[in-house]
């Protein structure tokens, strides 16, 4: 059983995520799962239906997941968004910012080490999914 | 020159913090070198044949003279008393050790200064103009559109684990100094016939073993479209680049197998919602940035000749200055191209000596130019004696820029681990066949570049003699390329023919000089005279 560290209120999924084919064909699940290459755009007219999308990294190195996550929410998804696979601490800021609002990578992450890394960076650049104020926008009130 | 508030401070004190913590976590043994590694990239930490290499951004080329101190300091404490600039306009040195790296790091954020995203898969430093604020022939200066971009590209959070590396590059003038075409994402500052300004944007340009020169992807895009148009290249690349071959992972790759038709039908989508999702800067942060290049004091009434009765500094001067667009004010180049010198090479007392002439004559800026030179863009043309005996006393007065010595070659293989051959000995090899000055001057520009391998570091490609170095078997063999570019009129160099020994290449390059000087019309350069008569003359000269 893969731990789930979660940073979003309300009870966690029951959902067992299937594969996004699967998904589309026999809808009654609530919960997919999007590998490294999958278009996540094909998810967008059934996103009432969902509860929890996983989002696979295959490898860290491979930074396709945060645009799927980032489209998800951009298209209006609320429900949970969860990161798994090679998901290491130093990238769960960026994944935050993109949306993911839990983790359950192959190696557990510290939670203590998580809460650190949030905190790590003061300010953001640019607007992403959480709703954070830039500092472009802090600088002109 | 752009100065940090405490928003700027803030982010890259963070980026020392947590770097400290990552090589301790490293040193520690709790990650292993393949996930270290990744992270060590983001800040420009490569290990290298002998040691760890360090990559220090320089924002698009500008620096103080505080901020070139603290590079020489670093030089003095870290490494070997010397550091390398490189043709992103960055500065490297080559002989770190991991330990040390984060104290660097914390030297460099006093002077704001940092080194995030200069290598992996980053967005990586914007290169400009070097001559941007100065030029005579910019419609403005490029860089609060460099900052502007370099902010929006920090720490990005949907687009920090990149198929590939990503470099961008801003000009403001036709004449293209920066190798626009040669990357990534390339903006020209331009106006339309209503007088607004905007970008014509290029994409899908680059080096590396599968050269392509970038595709003009939009004629004109509003400027405050800017951050909109950026993530939707971004993400049409990062959702649909190949992630199975790091030599296909490239933005270029992706545009040539798409076709720029398709690829653009993509990004144009992609912009529109962006667009529509309101992701937009304030005009005021664009004017806040600004407001830091605007011009310096130039004082009015200056005298605009230039004495040339000592011929030593005549010779410097004509050569290595450059109109600038204030009266009675020049450009002057910083050449570090000695002959039997190491090109981008500079010891740490020289970079105190360059750091005192741009506090005392040039409103305390400098350049770096991605042909590996120095610029002090703002001089009065009645301090350049002056600085010509500075420059000359600490071995910085070459009189060579754009000619047969100044090349440009990336470390090779004595310092870097992909390279397959080297390369700093067969450009002092060249430089030291056409170091006689009039013999140089004769010949006119001559952009030689050298790469020791295929990844193309040193722009063998835009050469307009370019030199790649190969792994023959063991032994190492070069190949030549012809008829390369990176200015306005872009072109990739072809290969010659065979390729040849260390000495060899050399005498290849002296027979090509040959023919274009027998072969060349009136006011012809090198690479105006190979574009109209072809390559077979150049072939037959040099294995007939």
């Amino acid at each position: 059983m893969v731990e789930v560290l979660r940073l979003r209120d309300g009870p966690a999924s029951e959902a067992e995520p299937v594969s996004l084919d699967s998904f589309l064909d026999d809808s009654d699940g609530g919960a997919v799962r999007i590998e490294a290459g999958d278009d996540v755009e094909r998810l967008f007219p059934v996103l009432d239906r969902l509860q929890l999308v996983e989002i696979d990294f295959p490898r860290f190195r491979d930074g396709r997941g945060f645009s799927s996550a980032r489209m998800l929410r951009e298209a209006g998804y609320r429900g949970e968004v969860r990161a798994t696979g090679d998901v290491l601490v130093d990238l769960v800021w960026f994944m935050q910012r993109c949306g993911f609002d839990s983790f359950a990578p192959d190696v557990p992450l510290n939670p203590a080490e998580v809460e650190a890394a949030l905190a790590r960076y003061p300010h953001v650049y640019q607007p992403a999914a959480d709703g954070r104020v830039p500092v472009w926008a802090l600088r002109h009130g | 020159m752009y100065r940090y508030d405490q928003y700027d401070q803030a982010m890259v004190d963070a980026r020392v913090a947590e770097f400290r913590d990552q090589v301790s976590r490293r040193l520690a043994g709790r990650m292993t070198d393949d996930q270290f590694k990744p992270l060590r990239l983001k800040n420009g930490l490569y290990l290298q044949l002998h040691a760890y290499m360090l990559r220090v951004a320089i924002p698009y080329g500008t620096l103080n003279s505080r901020q070139m101190r603290k590079l020489a300091q670093i030089a003095r404490t870290y490494d070997r008393g010397y550091g390398h600039f490189t043709t992103r306009q960055n500065i490297q040195y080559n002989w770190i050790r991991l330990e040390d790296a984060p104290d660097i790091l914390g030297d460099l954020a006093k002077v704001e200064m940092h080194d995030i995203q200069t290598s992996g898969e980053s967005i990586r430093n914007i290169s400009a103009d070097q001559f941007a604020g100065a030029a005579a022939d910019e419609i403005m200066d490029p860089r609060p559109w460099c900052e502007l971009i370099r902010q929006m590209t920090s720490f990005m959070p949907e687009f920090s684990y990149l198929p590939r590396k990503f470099k961008i590059a801003v000009i403001a003038s036709k004449a293209d100094r920066a190798a626009l075409r040669w990357h990534d994402f390339a903006l020209r500052i331009v106006r339309n016939d209503a007088g607004e300004t905007g970008f014509e944007v290029f994409a899908g340009g680059g080096m590396g073993r599968t050269p392509f020169i970038a595709f003009r992807i939009r004629e004109f895009l509003p400027t405050n479209e800017i951050f909109a148009y950026l993530q939707a290249v971004l993400r049409v690349w990062n959702r649909h680049a190949r992630r199975d071959n790091i030599h296909k992972q490239r933005m270029k790759i992706l545009v040539h197998e798409l076709g720029e038709k398709e690829f653009a039908r993509q990004v144009e989508a992609e912009h529109a919602g962006f667009l529509a999702r309101g992701a937009n800067f304030p005009q005021a942060e664009y004017d806040r940035i600004a407001e830091f290049f605007a011009p310096p004091p130039f004082e009015q009434g200056l005298n605009d000749d230039i004495d040339l009765a000592d011929p030593e500094f005549a010779a410097w001067a004509e050569r290595q200055v450059v109109a600038h667009k204030a009266p009675g004010y020049a450009i002057a180049n910083i050449s570090l191209k000695p002959v039997g010198g190491i090109p981008g090479d500079i010891s740490a007392e020289q970079m105190d000596v360059v750091a005192d002439l741009a506090e005392r004559y040039s409103f305390d800026e400098l350049r770096a130019t991605h042909s590996q030179n120095l610029v002090l863009p703002h001089v009065r043309k009645a301090d350049l004696p002056a600085i010509w005996r500075a420059l000359r006393d600490c071995g910085l007065a070459d009189a060579n820029l754009d000619l047969a010595t100044d090349l440009i070659a990336c470390p090779g293989l004595d310092y870097c681990s992909l390279a397959n051959a080297r390369s700093i000995p067969v450009a002092q090899k060249i430089a030291a066949r056409f170091a006689d000055a009039e013999r140089q001057a004769r010949i006119g520009e001559l952009k030689i570049k050298i790469s020791g391998c295929i990844n193309a570091c040193g722009h063998h490609h835009a050469g307009n003699i370019g030199i790649l170095g190969v792994d023959r078997k063991g032994i190492e063999n070069y190949q030549l390329l012809l008829g390369g570019s990176g200015d306005a009129e872009t072109s990739q160099a072809r290969i010659a023919g065979p390729g040849f020994d260390e000495d060899g290449i050399v005498d290849a390059v002296e027979k090509a000089t040959e023919l274009y000087l027998r072969q060349r019309e009136d006011g012809e350069r090198f690479i105006d005279t190979y574009r109209r008569i072809g390559m077979e003359p150049f072939k037959e000269a040099i294995y007939g």
